[in-house]
């Protein structure tokens, strides 16, 4: 019981009760411009769909290699500028103004490979750039194999092979 | 549970900042600024030990003292476990208290420092505050250099030292009075939102040290809280008025609102945080007005945000807490 007691105390403020004080919190929260953030992303995200096939067609073109092999180099060329613009120091602004943009595309994965590890350079080579590049990288590559197995998978067992 | 001081006054403060500090309103107030987030140092943990260990070799000068006469130095920052302020307590060779209350730690330090004048224990205290933005974003959120976009209600850590020397030789400034607040926990649970997490905790303290006191809101010229931001600000005038009844709006301020122009400094987003927000704003605006006699009393609030990134990974709630100090124009 003494327990209990001590428990919601803790939980419910002095007077005014959690729900009440949740209202008034809502009440102040500012308006996002998810609109206007949406479209932003999705143009920007188009841009970029489209500089990558520009790149697709000039590897096809000028190299005379395949689509596939094309499609390599211009996921190479977008990493490299991506890190490059992140080390430089402004591709986090970029991202501040295109967010998911920038953020979703392969650009987005390089920038937050180099960011953590410019971050972490100063704790050493193992302890710190090691150990922290794939910070936020690493639950985008764990979660894309186990998903990519999973639909993997059901595609094996509706669809044959 | 409030304290009242017969013996202490502040005797001089020293303000260092970095660059979106200097571009703020109160830019000129400052007593030293830098361009660089790194101040020619190697990392920002470091950086942070400069300006805060600055802000300290300033107020010496200014006061005319050497380190020796100090003898008991209190300092905290939001670096884990409080490093940067024990790399300073190593230059400088003083008997040290570490604090640590989040961004009520300048007035944790006060009230501390404060209590041992009151009772004649020691004669001069130096009381020393500092937060630096980038270490604070890549302890509590991500790299630096990833930008990742924020809600509106997120709240700047503020770049800079700040340091105090209280004395119980009398002198313009007096501290008469100290509250310390009580934790609240009101289930917030948004890091990105501190106003809502401390604008209860600072209703609580402001209530407390009224009826401690026996005083009414008309007995204070100025009323600042800490941090809250621009959106926790206008939550605490509520919650003032429908939780206790009393009207705060016109003699009330939040120092997160006052240190950066929130209409041309977009990237602060609600406002500033971080320790050493409210002692800038204090010690180049308030006190400075204190000592001319525009300002007669005020009431010093600052909130904290306890919590660290753990804690909220694990989706515990984050916990408020304020502390309050009454100044007062000699």
């Amino acid at each position: 019981m003494y327990i209990f007691l001590i428990f919601t105390n803790n939980i419910i403020g002095e007077n005014m009760e959690k729900k009440l004080y949740d209202k008034l919190v809502l009440e102040h929260a500012p308006k996002e411009k998810r609109l206007e953030n949406a479209v932003i992303a999705f143009l920007i995200g188009g841009v970029m769909g489209v500089i990558g096939e520009l790149l697709v067609e000039f590897y096809g073109y000028y190299l005379h290699i395949s689509r596939s092999d094309a499609s390599v180099f211009m996921i190479i060329t977008l990493i490299f500028l991506a890190s490059l613009f992140t080390a430089l120091g402004f591709f986090d602004k970029w991202v501040k103004f295109a967010k998911c943009g920038l953020i979703i595309p392969i650009t987005g994965f390089a920038h937050s490979m180099t960011s953590a590890a410019i971050e972490y350079k100063r704790e050493g080579f193992v302890t710190g750039l090691g150990a922290n590049m794939f910070k936020l990288a690493g639950t985008v590559i764990l979660y894309g194999v186990v998903s990519a197995y999973i639909f993997g998978l059901i595609r094996l067992i509706i669809g044959g092979i | 549970m409030t304290f009242r001081f017969d013996n202490v006054y502040i005797r001089d403060v020293a303000t260092v900042v970095g660059p979106y500090e200097s571009k703020g309103p109160l830019s000129k107030k400052f007593d030293q600024s830098y361009d660089d987030m790194y101040f020619d140092c190697d990392s920002f943990e470091k950086a942070e030990v400069k300006i805060l260990f600055d802000s300290i070799n300033i107020l010496l000068n200014k006061v005319k003292k050497d380190k020796s006469d100090i003898d008991l130095f209190i300092s905290g920052d939001l670096q884990n476990q409080i490093t940067a302020s024990s790399y300073v307590a190593r230059n400088l060779k003083l008997p040290f208290l570490g604090i640590y209350s989040a961004c009520a730690t300048n007035v944790e330090g006060l009230i501390i420092g404060s209590n041992f004048l009151e009772n004649h224990l020691v004669d001069n205290v130096l009381v020393s505050v500092s937060s630096h933005n980038m270490v604070s974003e890549k302890q509590f959120r991500n790299p630096t250099e990833y930008g990742a976009p924020k809600p509106k209600t997120a709240t700047f850590t503020a770049t800079g030292g700040a340091s105090c020397l209280l004395t119980n030789k009398s002198g313009k400034v007096k501290i008469t009075a100290g509250t310390i607040g009580k934790v609240v926990d009101y289930n917030q649970t948004n890091p990105l939102d501190m106003g809502s997490v401390m604008a209860p905790a600072a209703a609580d303290v402001l209530n407390t040290h009224l009826n401690d006191l026996d005083r009414d809101i008309t007995d204070y010229d100025l009323i600042l809280t800490g941090d809250l931001g621009i959106i926790g600000k206008n939550i605490l005038i509520d919650f003032m008025k429908s939780e206790y009844g009393i009207d705060i709006e016109n003699i009330y301020n939040d120092c997160g609102v006052m240190l950066y122009d929130l209409e041309k400094q977009k990237d602060v987003l609600a406002g500033g945080s971080g320790p050493v927000c409210s002692a800038l704003v204090v010690y180049s605006d308030i006190i400075k007005k204190l000592e001319k006699k525009e300002l007669k009393r005020v009431l010093y609030i600052a909130t904290g945000a306890l919590f660290n990134p753990t804690s909220v990974f694990q989706k515990e709630n984050i916990l408020g807490i304020a502390h309050a100090i009454s100044l007062e124009s000699i």
